[in-house]
């Protein structure tokens, strides 16, 4: 009914002041919950993309999820097996270039092997602990970052000399080593390796870049003494979320267990829902206490009404048509303070989007923010719904209000 | 409303109504009224400061409820009623004037007229202001139609609530001390339009007043004191039976 929009719009009107105030109230509220979940989500976005970037999809590894089955049960019904001394197999996946020739038969993605040995690295006469890593360039072009993290040479130039390997920067300056320098490389097993550093890579995480080398498969393999095998496969699916039912069939295929990166950071995915349901309460409070502050303006005009409450109800307005002036204007003050609110929200966030940090860690980023329509429909609505809410139970007394007790009063 | 020849119609009627407040110390407001208000009838009600002129107004007006006895409007009992259908009543039935103005002061003079009427919704709004526009500039306010109530005089304001009475047509309008407030040119006007309600536009009109000469003017004297009616009297014509 339009009479009573007219009369809200009027109250709302003549009360500029409060009006912005309760507006601001809901858009402060509005603004800071879509920042604040454009940040948590931005960052829990950018840190699943990192990780799904910076580290393979699928890892296949020798490990076994369940002990070996045993000839005899394969023969038998029912055994029971005692004292059992296992078969000794050798560390590692066997004929690797048979099953990523099989993988590739149906996988949609690439594969690429990987050999890691723990090393002792020699330059200068320091030994400085790290992983090297053996790969298989041509193939990791298509499942890793590093090609495009190589700051000097190339990931080619690891065929160039019999024994190349790729530093990390962090690692190379640490031991004073530069391209075209020759180092050692001790394992706990083979001979120690002349090797040749033939470039280096800047990956911006810091671990990664003190202390891995990345080499060929078959410099590692004679590192670790384990010609033919390789330690892991890693595999970039294309589409990452597919991850975890690629490998379960990774693994029901080759007999190797095979992890996703869901799996492998299940940890992390689920201190996420954590963080998630702290972001809500968060939110929740911030809109609470802006409601708080529609609730205090509704409340204020009420009282101030109370004589135009008298007159109206004299008049022959019902109780409820009464209420619902005061209720739409909660609802008013709580729609402009949405439309203000997104607004505000989104400047904050181009705002905060053009905050340079820098850590430690990692090289200096942006925050990472994720833009979503769900953040503004849901901090919208949440302020909205508590507006109407917080309107409603000033409204809802101010209209129960007997008019001749003010009428008497005033006379 | 058409009366059968032999009984005049009542449009507004109290029988024993008495409104007690309740309390540690119950107060009276008013006592044991019974009185019965007909088509065209133009009553003044008189009586000292206290005596409960008002606390009758409201019981006539369906503004408050008697605690015994019963107000009836149009033959309906209305105490047993609810909320809602009181104020449909005030709505469509009754018109009121209070001592102060009470007109909404950010409103204009003619959307104040239009207030009852759109709360009726029985006519679109243009006709709506139509007709407010018409009671004001029938009460001498042309003029002054676009003003806020704090943009008027006493008197101006009280024939705009004069006019916002009117506006559904009801066939009563109750006014309390409509001229308390007002210089005594000003009271004149509004007592010839009240006089005018009756006579031009068949309002029943029931007025509360101290003013002797408006009391005269009227058809029919009602005196209340002590919260009981001490007499009830005709101006001109022949008392209606009480
Ligand atoms: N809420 C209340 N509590 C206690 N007594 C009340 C209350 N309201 C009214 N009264 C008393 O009831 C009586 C009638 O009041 P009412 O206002 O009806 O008188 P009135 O005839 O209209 O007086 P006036 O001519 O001054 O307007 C008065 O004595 C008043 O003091
Ligand atoms: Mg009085």
């Amino acid at each position: 009914m339009n009479l009573v929009i007219d009369i809200a719009l009027t109250h709302i009107r003549s009360r500029m002041r409060q009006t912005l105030v309760g507006l601001l109230g809901v858009a402060t509220g509005v603004g800071f919950s879509v920042m604040m979940a454009s940040l948590m989500e931005g960052s829990q976005q950018d840190f699943i993309d990192r990780l799904v970037d910076s580290l393979p999809h699928i890892s296949v590894s020798d490990e076994r999820r369940e002990p070996p089955v045993q000839p005899a049960e394969r023969t038998y019904d029912a055994v029971r097996i005692l004292s059992l001394s296992t078969e000794k197999e050798r560390a590692g996946i066997k004929n690797p270039f048979a099953i990523i020739a099989a993988l590739e038969g149906w996988l949609p993605g690439s594969v690429a092997p990987s050999v890691q040995s723990k090393a002792i690295i020699r330059y200068a006469g320091r030994d400085t602990a790290a992983t090297v890593i053996g790969i298989d360039p041509k193939r990791e072009v298509k499942v890793s970052q590093l090609p495009t993290q190589v700051t000097q040479g190339s990931l080619d130039a690891l065929y160039k000399a019999s024994n190349a390997v790729i530093l990390g920067d962090g690692l190379a300056s640490r031991i004073g080593a530069r391209v075209g320098n020759t180092l050692t490389i001790t394992t706990s097993g083979a001979r120690p390796l002349f090797a040749q550093v033939v470039g280096l890579f800047h990956a911006g995480v810091r671990q990664i870049d003190d202390n891995q080398v990345y080499t060929l498969v078959k410099t590692a393999q004679i590192l670790e003494q384990q010609i033919g095998l390789v330690n892991e496969l890693r595999i970039r699916v294309d589409d990452a979320m597919a991850a975890r039912d690629v490998a379960s069939r990774i693994e029901r295929q080759t007999g190797y267990k095979a992890v996703s990166w869901q799996e492998a950071h299940e940890d992390l995915l689920s201190a996420f829902q954590i963080r998630n349901a702290i972001m809500i309460m968060v939110v929740g409070a911030i809109l609470l206490v802006a409601s708080f502050g529609t609730f205090n303006i509704v409340s204020t005009i009420t009282h101030e009404k109370a004589r135009d409450i008298a007159i109206m109800k004299s008049l022959g307005l019902r109780e409820a048509t009464v209420r619902r002036i005061f209720v739409l204007e909660a609802t008013i003050i709580g729609a402009l303070g949405m439309v203000v609110g997104w607004v505000f929200g989104f400047l904050l966030c181009v705002m905060l989007g053009q905050i340079e940090f820098k850590t430690g860690f990692t090289d200096a980023t942006r925050l990472p923010l994720l833009y979503s329509p769900w953040h503004y429909a849901i901090a919208g609505a949440a302020a909205l719904g508590s507006s109407v809410i917080a309107g409603f139970f000033p409204a809802r007394k101010a209209a129960r209000v007997h008019p001749v007790e003010i009428i008497r009063g005033a006379s | 409303m058409s009366a059968a020849p032999a009984e005049p119609a009542v449009l507004l009627e109290a029988i024993h109504a008495t409104r007690v407040l309740p309390g540690v110390v119950p107060v009276t407001l008013v006592e044991d009224i019974t009185l019965k208000v007909h088509p065209g009838e133009f009553v003044a009600i008189t009586g000292p400061s206290g005596s409960g002129k008002s606390s009758l107004m409201y019981l006539l007006g369906l503004l408050d409820v008697p605690t015994s006895g019963a107000i009836e409007i149009g033959g309906v009992d209305t105490t047993h009623i609810d909320e809602d259908a009181r104020a449909a009543i005030r709505l469509g039935s009754l018109g009121f004037v209070f001592q102060f103005h009470f007109l909404l002061p950010e409103f204009s003079a003619v959307d104040n007229v239009m207030l009852p009427m759109r709360a009726l919704g029985a006519m679109p709004i243009a006709r709506c202001r139509e007709r407010a526009e018409m009671l004001l500039s029938q009460l001498g306010l042309e003029p002054h139609m676009a003003k806020r109530p704090d943009q008027l005089s006493g008197g101006q304001r009280q024939r705009v609530a004069i006019a916002r009475a009117m506006a559904n047509h009801p066939p009563v309008i109750l006014a309390d001390e409509p001229t308390g407030n007002l210089d005594t040119a000003s009271s004149q006007q509004v007592l010839s339009i009240l006089r005018g309600l009756v006579d031009e536009h068949d309002h029943s009109v029931v007025v509360v007043t101290h003013d002797m000469e408006l009391a005269a003017r009227a058809d029919r004297r009602i005196h209340i004191v002590d919260g009981r009616i001490a007499s009830d009297a005709s101006n001109r014509r022949e008392a209606p039976a009480v």
